[in-house]
C-alpha cells in the first residue's frame, strides 16, 4: 500500500490541472499544441492511476487509498477520498476512456479544439472526483460540476438540436441531485452534523425517512443512469452530442447512477432498498423488455444506440435489486462492460458519420463492400452489444439472469428477453447498415478506416474480449466489497 | 444638570465619513472638469479610510453610545466593511461607464457616499427612529441617483415609481413602528426587547405593527409581493446606478432585518417566522417563474434578485445563529455575484451602446472567452451550481432551514432553484453556443478588466474555499444567538 502518498488527489486533480493548461492554449492557432497535450494528460492521467489497480488490496474491507483533510469546518465537511472494489473498476474505466475519446476527436473537431479537449480532461477529474468522494458535500460538489462541461461539450460541438439537448440534459439531472441534496442536508442533521458517507452508512434510521431518502436517492439515480420512465433525456443528448460526447456520457457518466446506488440507496437505507426492491426490478424489466422493442423502431444509429444503452441499464437495477452476490457482481460487470460496449459502438457510428455525415440507418447500406476492415469490428462490437458468448456483455447479463432465476423464474424469463431483442435490434441495424448491395453515391465514395481508427477499436476489441473470456480480475477485485455491502444490507436499520 | 458629552468612539466611521462628504463637496467646486478624477479619488480614500478606522476600532464586545441609541458589535463591524469594499468596488467598475455618459460628476459621488453614510446608520442604529434615519438618508440618495439622468423618460419614470412606492413603503415602515412604540413606550431596541419579552403587552396591536414593520422591510429587500418597483427601477436607471441599488444596501438591508426584526422583536418570533415563510415562498415563486419570460437582462436580473432575497429570508425564518448566519453568508455571496454581472453589463457597453438586452451576449465566447468564461462563472453561482460560491449560500439556508424542521419548505426551495437555473443557463447558452450579433471588439479598461477577473475567480476560489467566508459570517452573528 502507498500509504501516505495522496494517490487518488492526483488521479483526480492532474486531469483537471493538464485540462486547465489545455484551455489557456487559446485559440485554433494552437490546435496542434492542444490535441498533443491533451493527449499527453489524458494518457499520463491512466499512468498515475494504474497504481490504483496494482496496489489494491482485493482481501481488505473497507475503503482504501483513503485522504481525509478538514475542509469546511463550518459544516464539519472534509475532503475525504477513500476507494473500495466497486469505485477502482469504475475510476480506471474512466481514466482508459478518455485517452480514447482524445484520439477519436483528433481529425473531427476543427472548432474551438482546445476547448473541447481541455473540457474532457477536466470532466475526466471531476468524474475520478465523485467515484472516489467519502463526504457527502464533497460528492455532491463533483457531481454537480460533472455537468457543466457535458453541458458545454453537448451544446458548443453538438448537432442542430444542440441547445435543446443540452438544456435538458442538464436541467434533467439538475432536478433529480437537488432532492439528493435535501436528503443530504436532513441526514446531516440527523447524524447530529457529520456529512461522512460512512457515518450514514451506520446510522440508524426508521422506516418513513428511509423511504423518502430512498426516493430523494433514486430521483439523482434514476435519471443519471436512466431509468424508464426518466430516460428521455438520454437519447436526444446522445443524439446531439459530438461523437467524444457520446462516448463520455455511455461509457461514463451513466456509470455514476449506479455507482450511486452502491454507495448511498442500499447501504444508507437497507430496509427502504428491500421493500421497495419489487418497484424497482418492476422499473428495470420494463426497461429491459419495453426500451428493447423501443430500440427495434429507431431509424437513427445513435438513437438505437440509446436506447440499448437505457436496456442494458435495466439490468444493472435489475442486479443490485436482486440482492444477492450474483447479481451485484454481475451487474458491476455489465457496468464496465457496457463502458466499452456502447463506447465502441458510439465510436464506430461516428467512423461513419464523419465520411458521410448521417446517422440515418437507411443513407447506409453495403458499408462492408467499401470499408471491410471497419465492418470486421463493428461485427465484433455488435454481437458483444447482442451479449455473444465470449465477449463482455455476456458475463453480466448471464450473471444477472442466474441470480435472477434464484429470486423468481418470471424475473429472468423477462430479463432473458434481452438475448433477443438485443440481438434483433443490434443485428438488424447491422444487416441495413453494413450488408447487401452497396445503396447510395455516398457509401459508394466511403474510405476503410486509418491507422488511428484502427488504434481506438483494437484497444476496446482487446478490453471486449478480454473481459469476455476472463473476467475473473474484476471479480476478484470487487468481492470482498460486495459480500461486505450485502452483510451489511442484511442488518436492518430501524 | 451636567451634560456628559457622548463616548463618539464606535460612531468615527460615521463622523470620518461625514467629514470627508463635506471635503469632497468643496473640493469638486474647485477642481475644474478635466480633474474630476481627483474627486473620484477622494471617493476612495474616504471608504478606505472608514475601513481603516472600523477595522483598528474593532473590539470584540458590544458598545452602545449615544444613551443606547447607537450599537458597535461585531455584526455592525463586519457588515459596514463589507459596505466598503462593495461601494469601492462599486466605484471602479462604474467611473468608465459614467464618463462615457456625463454622469462622471461631484454630486454623484457625494450622493454614493451620503448613501454609504446612510447605511452605515442603519447597521449601528439601535432605536427605531435612528434605524428610519439612516433608511431615508440611504432612500432619498438612491432616488436622487435614479433620477440623476434626467433628460432620460426611463430614468425619470423609474425615479417617479422608485420614489413613489419608497414613500409608502417608509411610510408603512414608521405607522408599525409607531404602533410598536405605542404598545411598549419604548424606542430603543434594547428597552423593546425587554418589554415584549415581558409580556405585558397588548400582543394584538404589537401583531399588527409588526405587519407594517414586516412589509416595509419587505418592501427594501424586495420581497414579494412587494418587488413591484424592482423590475422598473432596473431597467430604467442607468446599469452603474442599478449596481449601487442592487449591492450595498442589500448588506445593510440586512442589517436593518437583524436590528429589528431579530433583536427587537425576537419575542415575537412564531409571529414573523409565519409571516416570512408567505414572503419567501412567494418571492422565490414571482422572481423566478417571471425571470424567465424577460428579454432584457437588467429586468431579468431583478427577477433573479427577488427570488435570492426569497432564498436569503429562508435562514432568518429558521431562527437561531445558524439560520442568520446562513443568511448573512447569502447576502455577502449575492452581493459579490451582484458586482461581477453589473459589472460585465457595464463592461460591454460602450459611449453609444448599452448593454442591456440578452442577445447582446450573444457569442460573447467568440468575442472574448474569458469575459465569457467569468459570466459564466457568475452563472451558475447564481444558479447554485458547484463548485461556485452560489452552491454553498443554498446549502447553508438549505441545511438551517431543514434543521429548523421545515424540510417541505426546503424542498418547495430547491424546487424552484432548478426553474431558476433554466434562465441562467439561458444565458450561458447564449454565450457559448450562439454567433455573435456584432464582431465589435470590447474595449478594454485595465482597473475594470482587473477586478472583473478577480471578482469572476472570488466566485469560484470561494466555492472551493468558502470557509473563511463562512467564519466572518459566524463571528458577525455571535452576539443574537
Amino acid at each position: 500500500m502507498l500509504f501516505g502518498f495522496p494517490l487518488l488527489s492526483l488521479v483526480i486533480w492532474l486531469p483537471i490541472f493538464i485540462g486547465i493548461l489545455v484551455f489557456a492554449t487559446g485559440g485554433d492557432h494552437n490546435a496542434r499544441l492542444a490535441k498533443w497535450l491533451a493527449l499527453m494528460g489524458s494518457v499520463l492521467s491512466l499512468l498515475v492511476a494504474i497504481p490504483l489497480y496494482t496496489q489494491f488490496d482485493p482481501i481488505m474491507s473497507g475503503m482504501q487509498f483513503v485522504e481525509y483533510h478538514a475542509w469546511i469546518e463550518r459544516f464539519n465537511i472534509h475532503y475525504h477520498l477513500g476507494v473500495d472494489g466497486v469505485a477502482v473498476p469504475l475510476i480506471l474505466l474512466n481514466c482508459f476512456t478518455t485517452p480514447l475519446v482524445v484520439i477519436a476527436s483528433w481529425q473531427v473537431i476543427s472548432n474551438r479544439v482546445s476547448q473541447y479537449m481541455g473540457a474532457f480532461l477536466v470532466m475526466s477529474g471531476i468524474v475520478n472526483g465523485v467515484f472516489s468522494s467519502l463526504d457527502a458535500i464533497l460528492f455532491f460538489v463533483f457531481w454537480e460540476t460533472s455537468l457543466i462541461p457535458m453541458f458545454l461539450i453537448i451544446g458548443i460541438w453538438g448537432g442542430p438540436n444542440r441547445v435543446y439537448a443540452a438544456i435538458k440534459f442538464f436541467l434533467y439531472t439538475l432536478m433529480g441531485s437537488l432532492l439528493m441534496l435535501v436528503a443530504f442536508i436532513y441526514l446531516y442533521n440527523v447524524s447530529g452534523g457529520s456529512f461522512s458517507i460512512l457515518d450514514y452508512h451506520k446510522l440508524p434510521l426508521p422506516f418513513v425517512p428511509q423511504i423518502l431518502i430512498f426516493v430523494a436517492f433514486l430521483m439523482a439515480f434514476a435519471v443519471k443512469l436512466p431509468m424508464w420512465p426518466v430516460h428521455t433525456w438520454l437519447p436526444d443528448a446522445h443524439v446531439e452530442a459530438p461523437t467524444g460526447g457520446s462516448v463520455v456520457l455511455a461509457a461514463i457518466l451513466l456509470k455514476l447512477g449506479g455507482y450511486g446506488f452502491l454507495r448511498f440507496s442500499l447501504p444508507i437505507v437497507p430496509d427502504a432498498s428491500q421493500y421497495l426492491a419489487g418497484m424497482m426490478i418492476g422499473l428495470s424489466l420494463i426497461a429491459v423488455v419495453y426500451i428493447g422493442l423501443v430500440a427495434l423502431v429507431q431509424t437513427d444509429m445513435k438513437k438505437l444506440i440509446a436506447y440499448s444503452s437505457v436496456s442494458h441499464m435495466g439490468f444493472v437495477t435489475l442486479g443490485f435489486f436482486l440482492f444477492n452476490a450474483y447479481g451485484i457482481e454481475g451487474a458491476m460487470v455489465q457496468i464496465i462492460s457496457h463502458g466499452f460496449i456502447s463506447g465502441a459502438m458510439f465510436l464506430c457510428v461516428g467512423v461513419m458519420y464523419d465520411r458521410l455525415h448521417s446517422r440515418q440507418i437507411s443513407d447506409y447500406g453495403g458499408v462492408a463492400n467499401k470499408m471491410p476492415i471497419f465492418a470486421a469490428f463493428f461485427m465484433l462490437f455488435a454481437l458483444a452489444n447482442a451479449g455473444l458468448p465470449g465477449t463482455s456483455g455476456f458475463v453480466g447479463e448471464f450473471m444477472v439472469i442466474m441470480a435472477a432465476i434464484k429470486v423468481n423464474f418470471w424475473y429472468a424469463f423477462f430479463a432473458a428477453t434481452t438475448l433477443v431483442f438485443g440481438a434483433a435490434y443490434t443485428l438488424w441495424m447491422y444487416k441495413r447498415v453494413v450488408f447487401g448491395v452497396v445503396a447510395s453515391p455516398g457509401v459508394e465514395g466511403l474510405t476503410d478506416v486509418t491507422g488511428r481508427e484502427i488504434l481506438i477499436l483494437t484497444i476496446l476489441a482487446t478490453a471486449v474480449l478480454w473481459l469476455g473470456v476472463y473476467p475473473l480480475p474484476l471479480m476478484e477485485m470487487m468481492h470482498t466489497t460486495v459480500d461486505g455491502l450485502l452483510a451489511h444490507i442484511a442488518h436492518s436499520k430501524l | 444638570m451636567n451634560f456628559l458629552p457622548p463616548n463618539l468612539a464606535p460612531a468615527y466611521p460615521e463622523i470620518f465619513l461625514l467629514i470627508m462628504v463635506c471635503v469632497l463637496l468643496l473640493v469638486d467646486l474647485m477642481v475644474g472638469e478635466k480633474m474630476r478624477y481627483v474627486t473620484y479619488l477622494l471617493a476612495q480614500i474616504a471608504l478606505f479610510g472608514c475601513a481603516l478606522i472600523t477595522f483598528t476600532t474593532s473590539v470584540p464586545e458590544v458598545v452602545y453610545t449615544f444613551s443606547g441609541m447607537f450599537v458597535d458589535d461585531a455584526l455592525a463591524d463586519v457588515l459596514k466593511l463589507m459596505v466598503y469594499i462593495t461601494v469601492s468596488m462599486f466605484l471602479v467598475y462604474s467611473h468608465k461607464y459614467l464618463a462615457m455618459r456625463g454622469l462622471f460628476s461631484g454630486e454623484f459621488f457625494s450622493l454614493v457616499l451620503f448613501a454609504t453614510l446612510g447605511m452605515m446608520v442603519m447597521i449601528s442604529a439601535s432605536n427605531f427612529l435612528i434605524l428610519y434615519l439612516g433608511l431615508e438618508l440611504l432612500s432619498l440618495s438612491l432616488y436622487a441617483m435614479v433620477a440623476l439622468r434626467r433628460d432620460s423618460v426611463v430614468a425619470t419614470e423609474a425615479a417617479m415609481k422608485f420614489f413613489i412606492l419608497g414613500a409608502l413603503s417608509s411610510g408603512f415602515l414608521l405607522y408599525g413602528m409607531s404602533l410598536v412604540y405605542g404598545v411598549t413606550g419604548a424606542l430603543d431596541i434594547t428597552r423593546v426587547t425587554e418589554v415584549i419579552q415581558s409580556g405585558v403587552v397588548d400582543s394584538t396591536v404589537l401583531v399588527v405593527g409588526l405587519v407594517f414593520i414586516i412589509a416595509g422591510i419587505s418592501f427594501k429587500l424586495s420581497v414579494a409581493p412587494f418587488h413591484m418597483w424592482v423590475p422598473d427601477v432596473y431597467q430604467g436607471a442607468p446599469t452603474a446606478v442599478v449596481l449601487f441599488i442592487g449591492s450595498a444596501p442589500k448588506l445593510a438591508a440586512f442589517g436593518f432585518v437583524m436590528r429589528l426584526l431579530v433583536e427587537g422583536m425576537g419575542g415575537m418570533v412564531a409571529d414573523w417566522q409565519g409571516m416570512l415563510i408567505i414572503l419567501t415562498i412567494l418571492s422565490m415563486a414571482v422572481g423566478n417563474l417571471a425571470a424567465i419570460a424577460q428579454t432584457n437582462i437588467k429586468r431579468m436580473l431583478a427577477y433573479s434578485t427577488i427570488s435570492h432575497m426569497g432564498f436569503m429570508l429562508l435562514g432568518i425564518i429558521s431562527a437561531d445563529g445558524n439560520g442568520y448566519s446562513s443568511s448573512m453568508f447569502y447576502i455577502v455571496v449575492y452581493v459579490i455575484m451582484t458586482l461581477g454581472t453589473f459589472g460585465m453589463l457595464m463592461l460591454l457597453s460602450h459611449e453609444e451602446f448599452e448593454a442591456e438586452r440578452l442577445d447582446d451576449f450573444k457569442g460573447l465566447n467568440r468575442r472574448n472567452p474569458w469575459y465569457a468564461f467569468i459570466t459564466l462563472l457568475l452563472m451558475f453561482s447564481l444558479a447554485g451550481i458547484p463548485p461556485t460560491v452560489g452552491f454553498y449560500a443554498k446549502l447553508s439556508v438549505l441545511q438551517a432551514v431543514l434543521g429548523a424542521g421545515y424540510i417541505w419548505l426546503a424542498v418547495v426551495a430547491v424546487l424552484f432553484s432548478l426553474i431558476g437555473a433554466f434562465y441562467y443557463l439561458r444565458i450561458v447558452k447564449l454565450m457559448y453556443f450562439d454567433e455573435p450579433e456584432s464582431d465589435a471588439p470590447i474595449s478594454p479598461h485595465g482597473d475594470v478588466e482587473l477586478l472583473i477577473s478577480v471578482n469572476g475567480l472570488a466566485v469560484i476560489v470561494f466555492g472551493i474555499f468558502p470557509q473563511t467566508l463562512m467564519t466572518l459570517c459566524v463571528y458577525a452573528i455571535q452576539r443574537p444567538i
